[in-house]
């Protein structure tokens, strides 16, 4: 396979992007749908090539392809090199950045027909790809930065895409603070690493951190850092509260980037310099806690929320959350020494990329069925649907099977890779497989709360059945366009948990991918359907009373309606009271009285002593003369005394 | 007692120091130029003296250029002069002060 | 012979001193003009006394003869007959100046060894000096040059600048 193939992979999406943004959207903007064709021709053979770079690394020896790698910057005797890693980790995850990217791309055909934006839609989904793709395949630390800032903005982008909402465009620029800080820290570790090793290079980072030469407290911090990246863009706590307001942006945008691809690229990162974090307990311990906490917390937050969207966004974050209680769990079993270090690399990698990947699938299809949904009702409150079930039969069918999956009932994906993180947790951190248990419990609920209030009962909501022709919600089905990736992600949801993934990934143990050895397996299943049932008693049948739980349990309602008051913590006083009336008040006085006094002090004093000097031009001659003669005295005397 | 060098050069200063005081002290703008022309003969009689008591006849020969250059400058001056009080009606020098701040 | 000279010299020098002064202090203008004139005579003849003569003729008919005419004329085509010549607001730091500046050069002068060659008899200048002026080599004929030209940018000049618009 020729080594330019993983560059035109991650190229092509940036071809597609500068074609539409310097052709199509100045001269041929009447015929917008062109920019569709070309976002998906380049993203379709994105996808081919990727099942290409796939099938080779399938082939090669431990996994691993190796690229060149071109010299990109030289100053003095540092070299920054740009390079492609090409691994079992990166070509699963061109499949998942492509495949799901493709599928989004013929679905946004159909959700955003008729909009005015349509051609810079389809240009920041191209730049997205092609970040993200450019983000899996970067072999050293600073061109993943440059990547990984490039997913950001086109988060920002594509949340604030109605940026004439003003809801939205607060949302988009909330994503992009609160990810700044995580990304901050990314930074700073970075930049440690280079000051302690003089290397980007990733591979040459491992191989120092795993010979021990990097390492102690300069390996955690680094360590530290490169997660709090993770947490930002990821979504955990406590930079959690961006995704629920990023659900403002269109559906296909919170399908692709807020559930299947850009939030994964915390886990991605984890993943990535997993031998790093494997070699430091402390860190690694931070990634099982936080991914754990994230996971109960986020879903407690699910169970109460009214917009389709926030209840699946919530989903997100708790799903992250197993991910990174995957990789930690795995991490602290190695350097507990219960697991040996070669075995712990490949197996964190495997169980936690493993659930990224099926979750890639169900979640973007939970986001797609719920924008299907909002194209016939026009809403997305819970509060104002119901019966579906019968007008849109191939969006229920679908959306049942992402959420069963989601609950991780056996056969189908979600099974095997929730599988892989609960068996790992009770191995290595018993405390952690507690929270991660209940949280599918939680899940279970949420979720079919969701399918029950969305698709059982009768219609609660205002749109008439069958509005004929005309523009706006009609309680049918969906075209074709939409429904046809929903189709296909649903047959992924089904049976990605039967692909060798794991192996692939370098889970050689034993013990994995045998799932029903152990009796964790029944457990979690027991725990996932009371979980459903409870939601059935609930939602579907009414047994009991939603209304009266709610009203017995007030204040553990409002404090999950609330999001915990997080929002409220950050905004009101973090930002307003400790940096704008604080540290930044400070600095404004510093700048208005210091800097700006100082300036104006200079030109003020420069002014003043001008006008007094000025005084001396009187106009009158003789003053001159006077002063003139008196010099000359002066000199003459200073030359008679001194010489 | 004879006269030598020293009594010429004080007598210069002398009259150097008058027409200084002059040319600083009055206010009719013509006397400034009378007072100028006698500052400029003080400084040819030095001129003369050092001349004379050194033999050697420099003196004399810059002693002349003065002269030509002070009848062009009283000339010019006093043109100006009359300039001025055409269109000013004064030759009071504390009134022509245009260049003040 | 030295006693002609000392005499002629400590008059000339009273004279010419006392008509300075008239100069500078006197109210009316043209009687300073006119002791203007009488202070240039003076000078001509302490060249005399210096053996400078046709510097001192070059003195009676420029300073005299022309400067001091050109003076009257200013004098009376700038009448202001109630001003007259008062003192400027500047008299007191001018009389400073101008006694301190007196006083440095008198001591400078006395002060200083001048090493004059004594003894030497007086002859007329004026062929030595047309001599020094118009030197086989060059001499003085360069400066001499400019002088015309510059005698003749003051004469447009003085024409320009009072000429009736």
């Amino acid at each position: 396979m020729p080594s330019s193939v993983p560059l035109a992979i991650f190229l092509l999406p940036f071809l597609s992007f500068v074609i539409i943004s310097f052709v199509i959207r100045p001269f041929l903007n009447h015929k917008a749908q062109l920019s569709g064709y070309i976002t998906i021709a380049a993203i379709g053979t994105s996808f081919a090539l990727s099942l290409w770079v796939l099938a080779e690394a399938m082939r090669a020896p431990g996994h691993v392809l190796s690229m060149p790698a071109y010299d990109w910057l030289a100053i003095g005797d540092t070299v920054i090199r740009f390079g492609v890693t090409v691994d079992s980790l990166a070509a699963v995850m061109l499949i998942v950045v492509t495949g799901i990217s493709f599928l989004v791309q013929v679905y946004s055909q159909g959700y955003m027909h008729g909009d005015p934006g349509y051609s810079r839609y389809f240009a920041f989904m191209s730049l997205f790809t092609g970040s993200m793709l450019g983000l899996v395949l970067a072999s050293n630390l600073l061109f993943l930065f440059v990547f990984w800032e490039g997913v950001g903005l086109c988060s920002y982008l594509l949340i604030g895409f109605w940026f004439h909402r003003p809801a939205a465009a607060r949302a988009a620029t909330k994503a992009f603070l609160v990810t700044r800080i995580g990304d901050f820290g990314f930074l700073v570790a970075i930049l440690l690493l280079y000051s302690k090793t003089g290397t980007f290079d990733i591979g040459q980072l491992h191989e120092l951190a795993l010979a021990g030469v990097l390492g102690g407290t300069t390996l955690t911090w680094a360590a530290i850092g490169i997660f709090s990246g993770a947490i930002g863009k990821s979504a955990q706590f406590p930079l959690h509260t961006w995704l629920p307001d990023a659900m403002e942006g269109p559906t296909p945008v919170s399908a692709l980037i807020h559930a299947a691809t850009m939030v994964a690229a915390g886990v991605y990162l984890v993943a990535r310099m997993f031998p790093m974090f494997a070699s430091s307990e402390q860190a690694i311990t931070t990634v099982a806690v936080i991914g754990g906490f994230t996971a109960i917390f986020a879903a407690t937050m699910g169970l109460v929320m009214n917009d389709i969207k926030r209840v699946v966004a919530y989903s997100t974050i708790s799903q992250l959350g197993y991910m990174m209680l995957g990789l930690g769990v795995v991490g602290i079993g190695v350097a507990k020494g219960a697991v040996p270090l070669e075995v712990g690399l490949g197996l964190g990698v495997a169980v936690g990329i493993f659930h990224l990947f099926t979750h890639a699938f169900f979640k973007a299809l939970l986001f797609l069925g719920a924008g299907s949904v909002n194209h016939a009702t026009g809403t997305f409150d819970l509060r104002e649907m119901g019966g579906l079930r019968k007008a849109m039969p191939w969006t229920f069918a679908t959306f049942l099977i992402a959420s069963i999956s989601l609950v991780g009932i056996w056969p189908l994906s979600g099974f095997y890779s929730k599988e892989g993180i609960l068996t790992q947790a009770w191995d290595h951190q018993r405390a952690l497989f507690v929270l991660a248990l209940l949280t599918v419990f939680l899940t279970a609920f949420y979720i079919f709360r969701v399918v029950f209030l969305t698709f059982g009962g009768e219609y609660r909501g205002k749109v008439h059945a069958h509005n004929g022709g005309a523009h706006g919600p009609s309680l049918r089905e969906s075209p074709l366009v939409m429904v046809a990736p929903m189709v296909v992600l649903a047959i992924m949801a089904g049976v990605a948990g039967w692909l060798p993934i794991g192996k692939f990934l370098g889970a050689e143990a034993e013990g994995y991918f045998h799932p029903f050895s152990s009796a964790i397996a029944w457990i979690s299943l027991l725990v996932g359907g009371f979980g459903i049932f409870l939601a059935y008693a609930l939602y579907g049948a009414k047994w009991i009373s939603a209304e009266l739980l709610r009203q017995r349990f007030a204040p553990v309602h409002t404090l999950f309606s609330r999001k915990y008051w997080f929002d409220e913590l950050y905004e009101r006083v973090f930002v307003f009271k400790v940096l704008l009336d604080g540290v930044f008040a400070l600095f404004q006085w510093f700048d208005t009285h210091v800097v700006d006094g100082l300036v104006n002090g200079i030109a003020g004093g420069t002014v003043a002593s001008g006008s007094a000097i000025r005084r001396l031009q009187t106009g009158q001659l003789q003053a001159y003369g006077i002063a003139i003669f008196f010099g000359i005295l002066v000199i003459a005397l200073c030359l008679a005394v001194f010489s | 007692m004879t006269v030598g060098l020293e009594h010429f050069l004080v007598l210069s200063a002398v009259l150097f120091s008058i027409g200084l005081y002059g040319a600083l002290a009055k206010r009719n703008v013509v006397v400034i130029l009378i007072c100028i022309e006698i500052m400029l003969n003080a400084v040819n009689i030095a001129l003369v003296a050092f001349s004379r008591y050194g033999h050697i006849l420099t003196g004399q020969v810059f002693a002349i250029f003065i002269m030509v250059v002070a009848a062009a400058e009283v000339a010019i001056g006093l043109a100006i002069i009359i300039a001025i009080y055409r269109s000013r009606e004064t030759v009071d020098v504390e009134k022509t002060d245009l260049m003040k701040w | 012979m030295e006693t002609g000279l000392t005499i002629a010299f400590w008059v000339l020098a009273v004279v010419s001193v006392a008509s300075a002064l008239a100069v500078v202090l006197l109210r009316d203008v043209f009687r300073a003009a006119l002791f203007l004139v009488l202070c240039f005579f003076t000078v001509a003849g302490i060249y005399i006394t210096l053996s400078a003569d046709f510097l001192a003729v070059a003195q009676i008919l420029i300073y005299v003869g022309a400067v001091a005419v050109l003076i009257i004329f200013a004098i009376m085509l700038t009448r202001e007959a109630q001003r007259g010549s008062p003192s400027g607001r500047f008299r007191l730091p001018a009389f400073v100046l101008a006694v301190g500046f007196l006083i440095t050069m008198v001591l400078v002068v006395t002060g200083t060894d001048w090493h004059v060659i004594k003894g030497i008899p007086n002859e007329p200048t004026t062929s030595s000096l047309a001599q020094t002026l118009f030197n086989e080599d060059g001499g003085y004929v360069l400066p001499f040059e400019i002088a015309a030209a510059l005698l003749l940018a003051a004469l447009i000049g003085a024409i320009v600048l009072v000429r009736e618009k």
